[in-house]
């Protein structure tokens, strides 16, 4: 019984449902704040997301004539709960409720792709020709960072050689590599096409497509689907820091997931978005390359047993 | 309820519908987003999709072609939701009186019930922040 509670603490407690919810829309107040600042405005008020989070929950929700309801409303979960399950997985093993268990960092990066595939659904079955043009959209962004994104945690796991997350937090950080750095590098410009911040906001383009995947939505279904929108900036960076830049200390640790924050606001606010094409180009031919090239270097340094590699 | 009636106080966010104006208003409204007014300072912010809105914010004189797109629109818009209309066109058809224009379908409480009238051609941005604050004060 006290077992069964415990868990349950853990899950929707602690570092799980509730924790996520309020540290997401925080963060999501730190998002829209810095924004503001660089456009010197003063910006929304400290409970900007918890306002537009419960705001939507009070809403109609509204369901196209011709929609697939079941897919319709089945594609917000999708995204939450993968989102959701993903950082519950990490936060947990990072404040040690949990032993580290084989594959676990393989398990993350399945989760990871949750999100995206729930956006695609919503585009799908929501019945609307722009809907579906961001749902393309993001699927062909989804092949152009996932590569990325995957060959940079393939030099982390070379590198420490394990799959644990246990163990490669407990090694020396791989950003004090020339591999290292670039794979970090690459892998926040990766996120943040995840994360569909502007140069890579292609899918839901506010000018063009009005809200892409999500146009159809209102009420609790968009509320969820802003919800894993705020956890997941919360979640990847930290999954970031975690692999490539791990320190133990719980204040170092904040230092870095903000200094990671900052660099991806900055980066939001200060670049045109791109076309699907430039995009795609961008992940393919300049990332993927300059990925590949320092796996060669990370499998270099390995073979002949040079750390700074 | 009375905590979700807080948060739909704190952040509005507004459709923008252009019904048939001159862009003179359409123009106004963009001025609430610059660094000098920021409407964000209260939650509001533009939104694309109708059924995202909060605020339902019609400018220009209502022509008939325009009528049924705007009753749509409202059905379309998620419940509670708060209808505007901006300029004096959509108050009281201003200078294209219903008598002299034949294309005219009338003010805008003719096609849909409005909440917040807000004069002016176009109005300035303050008399708009004070109509949504006033709007936001009575709900």
């Amino acid at each position: 019984m006290m077992l069964i509670l415990k868990n349950l603490f853990y899950f929707l407690i602690f570092p799980g449902l509730l924790f996520l919810t309020i540290a997401g829309c925080l963060l999501h107040f730190i998002d829209r704040k810095i924004t503001a600042l660089v456009q010197s405005r003063i910006g929304p008020p400290w409970y900007q997301g918890f306002a537009d989070f419960f705001k939507l929950l009070y809403k109609e929700t509204l369901v196209p004539k011709n929609a697939n309801t079941f897919l319709f409303f089945l594609a917000p979960l999708i995204s939450f709960s993968g989102t959701l399950l993903a950082s519950i997985i990490l936060l947990n093993i990072l404040f040690g409720f949990y032993q580290s268990f084989i594959g676990d960092v393989i398990v993350i990066i399945y989760l990871l792709i949750f999100p995206s595939l729930g956006i695609i659904l919503a585009g799908s079955a929501s019945s609307n020709p722009i809907a579906s043009v961001g749902a393309s959209r993001e699927s062909k962004l989804m092949l152009g960072y996932e590569l990325c994104l995957l060959i940079s945690f393939a030099i982390v796991i070379l590198k420490n050689n394990s799959l644990f997350i246990n163990s490669i937090i407990s090694n020396q950080p791989v950003i004090y590599s020339v591999s290292g750095l670039i794979a970090f590098l690459t892998s926040i410009l990766c996120i943040h096409a995840k994360l569909g911040f502007v140069p890579f906001d292609i899918a839901e383009a506010e000018t063009e497509l009005i809200a892409g995947p999500f146009i159809e939505y209102s009420g609790p279904p968009l509320a969820l689907f802003y919800l894993s929108k705020f956890i997941l900036f919360l979640f990847l960076p930290i999954f970031l820091v975690t692999m490539f830049w791990y320190s133990a200390n719980i204040i170092f640790f904040i230092l870095k997931f903000l200094i990671i924050i900052t660099i991806m606001i900055l980066i939001k606010n200060t670049n045109p978005r791109l076309r699907i094409d430039q995009a795609v180009k961008f992940f393919w031919i300049k990332l993927f390359v300059l990925n590949v090239i320092s796996l060669i270097l990370a499998l270099i340094g390995k073979y002949y047993n040079i750390l700074w590699l | 309820m009375s905590l979700l009636k807080w948060c739909f106080k704190k952040s509005l966010w507004v459709f923008h519908f252009a019904a048939s104006p001159c862009n003179n208003c359409d123009i106004e409204i963009l001025d609430l987003l610059t660094p000098r007014w920021d409407i964000e300072r209260f939650g509001m912010k533009l939104v694309g999709s109708p059924r995202h809105a909060d605020v339902l914010l019609l400018t220009g004189s209502i022509n008939k072609k325009i009528a049924p797109k705007v009753k749509e629109v409202y059905e379309q818009t998620a419940k509670p939701c708060i209808v505007a209309a901006l300029g004096s066109c959509g108050c009281s058809m201003g200078i294209f009186d219903t008598e002299v224009n034949y294309n005219r379908a009338g003010p805008a409480d003719n096609v849909i019930p409005i909440d917040i009238y807000i004069p002016g051609c176009p109005p300035k941005p303050e008399a708009m922040i004070m109509a949504l604050v006033k709007a936001i004060n009575k709900l």
